[in-house]
């Protein structure tokens, strides 16, 4: 077992795990923050993109042992009083979602773009969301919501 | 996956005091993680290295550009000093898997994995890298063996690559559209009394191609090498690509590479 103490959407937590415990479980099973999703659980897809010490990464394929002391933002801790980020706006506004399954995933690593590049291109936005996958949107719409944020942000 | 013990030396000499057989470093753990939650891997103890900080950081000498075995690619693919010194070897680490996998992914990790189709052995061949280890130094020519195997011995943990900086480079990739591994990548390296072009992809272990570095060598034009046919009989043949189309490829990105630089 390991304790595991990290920062979670502002808040500390700690709790003792197994080693081989992985971040996407810690944060769903053990803190039932169930909007960072598990998709191919092989870090293909993007689903569980969080961001840890402000850079996206795959909660899948990080252990949770592995970031301790860290602080993590995920999906739930993009509202700031009870508004959503700009990015869920855009999300939103622009129908940048179908089935909803990738979107934390999208949200999360659009904003770690836009944390590196302010206004990027098409080709750019494409480029950055290779490693997340969404199966219903053909990604226009969510090109057109990172860019909409991008204006907005 | 299966249960491991997780350790987190401070220095090298403890995480090498650590390893057993049954044991493996982890850096990234861009590969590890998911081979170990297939199932393809399972290891008793699992050392993490990447809290060492002696193993990570970049350094631009005269001649020669250092990466610490624990520094990302997205470190690499943004660094002005890489940039500047060798271009195509930061362009290399920007074009790996995807920006998740560049924020962890590492150059150690990835040398001392030694995919077929990874990116950075055929850097490391081309710009004749030595690697250092906590023991000794060994040339790239002499550490990558075959598929997923590596001169590391038990214990012995990557510190730095050393790459030495070319007159001109380049690096051309034929990605898989999904993993953004190469199906073939094409490295090439001018110097003043050489020219290598490394081969990552196409067989079972990164190499350097003969003729084609023969050929430029003696001429650095893409006439040089236009119509030369690589024999396809040990090229690797799957679903992605068939041994003569990498063999095909392997010309034509050499092509590629010959005219960007």
């Amino acid at each position: 077992m390991t304790k595991v103490t990290i920062e979670v959407n502002g808040k500390k937590v700690s709790k003792d795990v197994p080693d081989h415990t992985i971040l996407s479980v810690f944060l769903r099973d053990n803190l039932n923050l169930t909007g960072t999703h598990v998709g191919c659980d092989t870090s293909q897809c993007g689903a569980c993109v969080v961001h840890v010490d402000g850079k996206s990464i795959k909660s899948c394929s990080t252990l949770a042992a592995d970031i301790n002391g860290s602080k993590v933002t995920t999906i739930e801790g993009l509202v700031k009083d009870g508004k959503m980020h700009p990015m869920q706006e855009a999300f939103k506004k622009m129908h940048g979602l179908q089935c909803g399954f990738c979107t934390p995933g999208m949200v999360m690593s659009a904003i770690d773009l836009l944390q590196n590049k302010k206004n990027p291109n098409d080709t750019e936005i494409r480029e950055w969301l290779e490693g997340n996958i969404c199966r219903c949107t053909g990604y226009q719409n969510i090109v057109a919501a990172v860019k909409e944020a991008a204006s907005k942000m | 996956m299966k249960t491991f013990n997780y350790h987190t030396p401070k220095d090298i000499k403890e995480a090498s005091k650590l390893a057993s057989t049954s044991s493996a470093f982890l850096a990234g753990g861009m590969t590890s993680i998911p081979s170990m939650k297939l199932g393809l891997a399972t290891y008793k103890d699992i050392i993490d290295i990447k809290h060492i900080k002696k193993l990570s950081g970049i350094k631009v000498s005269g001649k020669t550009v250092t990466i610490g075995a624990t520094t990302k690619h997205a470190e690499v693919a943004n660094s002005k000093d890489v940039k500047k010194a060798i271009p195509s070897l930061a362009k290399l680490a920007g074009g790996i898997g995807d920006a998740q996998v560049r924020n962890r992914g590492t150059v150690g990790g990835s040398i001392a994995n030694n995919d077929p189709s990874a990116c950075y052995p055929s850097a490391c061949m081309a710009l004749n890298a030595i690697i250092h280890t906590n023991n000794r130094k060994i040339e790239a020519a002499k550490f990558f063996k075959g598929m997923f195997e590596t001169a590391l011995k038990k214990g012995e943990i990557i510190e730095a690559v050393v790459f030495n900086i070319p007159d001109k480079s380049n690096y051309q990739k034929h990605p898989n559209p999904a993993s953004r591994y190469a199906i073939v990548g094409v490295y090439l390296a001018k110097y003043k009394k050489e020219v290598n072009v490394a081969i990552t992809g196409a067989k079972p272990v990164v190499y350097v191609d003969k003729d084609l570095s023969k050929a430029l060598s003696n001429s650095f034009s893409v006439s040089a090498i236009d119509g030369i046919k690589l024999d396809s009989s040990e090229m690797n043949s799957d679903i992605h690509a068939s041994g003569d189309f990498r063999a095909s490829l392997v010309v034509t990105y050499a092509k590629k590479a010959v005219e960007a630089c």
